[in-house]
């Protein structure tokens, strides 16, 4: 009982803000709004017991990605203007996609046999994940170091173009 | 679960507290609109010039790097943890992982991007 009403308070702290992310005129204020609705996603990693995935999600969604988001609109000529149109013109179009999708979504939730794992969660969850990194998962683990350093330099490429 | 209680109660007195505060505000100051009070504060400075200008792009290439050395050092913790069990072996992986990203950070300093000129 105590996890439904935990469960239907989160979801209203992501989906409110989650609205204005989507329908807000001023682009800065749809960035902010994705704060609450990252740090309600956090709430449910917590709710799973996932707390590592709940740390970084703090630390680099609700911290670090909204910064970069602001420094993108801040860079954006124009960007940061406070009537700019989110909304499709193509609104019935748009709407039969989402009816449709909802609709997908609806009978893949009903029509899977959702089962119960018999085991139980570890009580902390960072060993165990970083135990599977460094030996099963090892290479997917050296490749990221990989991904970093195409992000890492990509950036300094594109914004030193001009020298 | 249950040691999450604290902070959902530290939150719904935060959210309590902002509600009664500017409730306050509302009833006991009123409304006065005047033309200076929703000009941008600048610590007592007249504003000059628009609030909406282009900023120069070193502010998104130092995010852009916090960010990546951000995402290094949570990858360095699940390591820690497990650091005495994996021995020798998770060492050398770690140090490979660093590694690779000090490639990048070398071709950062190189092309002077941890400069302010």
């Amino acid at each position: 009982m105590g996890e439904l009403a935990v469960f239907i308070i989160l979801s209203a702290v992501i989906l409110i803000p989650g609205v204005i992310v989507v329908t807000s005129g001023n682009i800065v204020r749809s960035a902010l709004s994705l704060v609450p609705t990252f740090l309600g996603v956090t709430g449910f990693y917590i709710m799973l017991q996932a707390e590592f995935v709940a740390g970084i999600q703090v630390l680099i969604y609700a911290g670090a990605i909204t910064v970069l988001i602001l420094f993108v609109i801040m860079l954006t000529e124009g960007g940061s203007g406070v009537e700019v149109r989110q909304m499709n013109e193509q609104v019935p179009l748009g709407a039969t996609a989402a009816l449709w999708l909802a609709f997908l979504m609806l009978l893949v939730f009903l029509r899977t046999p959702w089962s119960l794992s018999p085991g139980r969660p570890p009580a902390y969850s960072a060993p165990a994940i970083g135990s599977a990194f460094l030996t099963n998962y090892a290479l997917i683990f050296e490749v990221t170091s990989l991904v970093l350093l195409v992000a890492l330099i990509g950036a300094i490429v594109i914004a030193r173009r001009e020298e | 679960m249950a040691d999450y209680l604290p902070i959902f109660v530290h939150l719904t007195f935060v959210a309590a507290l902002v509600v009664l505060l500017l409730t306050l505000h509302t009833l006991l100051g009123g409304s006065h609109p005047l033309p200076g009070k929703s000009e941008p504060y600048e610590s007592g400075v007249w504003p000059i010039g628009s609030a909406r200008e282009r900023v120069p792009i070193r502010y998104y290439l130092i995010a852009m790097l916090f960010l990546l050395f951000d995402i290094e050092a949570i990858f360095m913790y699940p390591w820690a943890v497990v650091a005495r069990t994996l021995g020798v072996f998770g060492l050398v992986e770690m140090l490979t992982f660093i590694g690779v990203l000090g490639i990048g950070f070398l071709y950062a300093w190189r092309r002077r991007a941890l400069e302010w000129q």
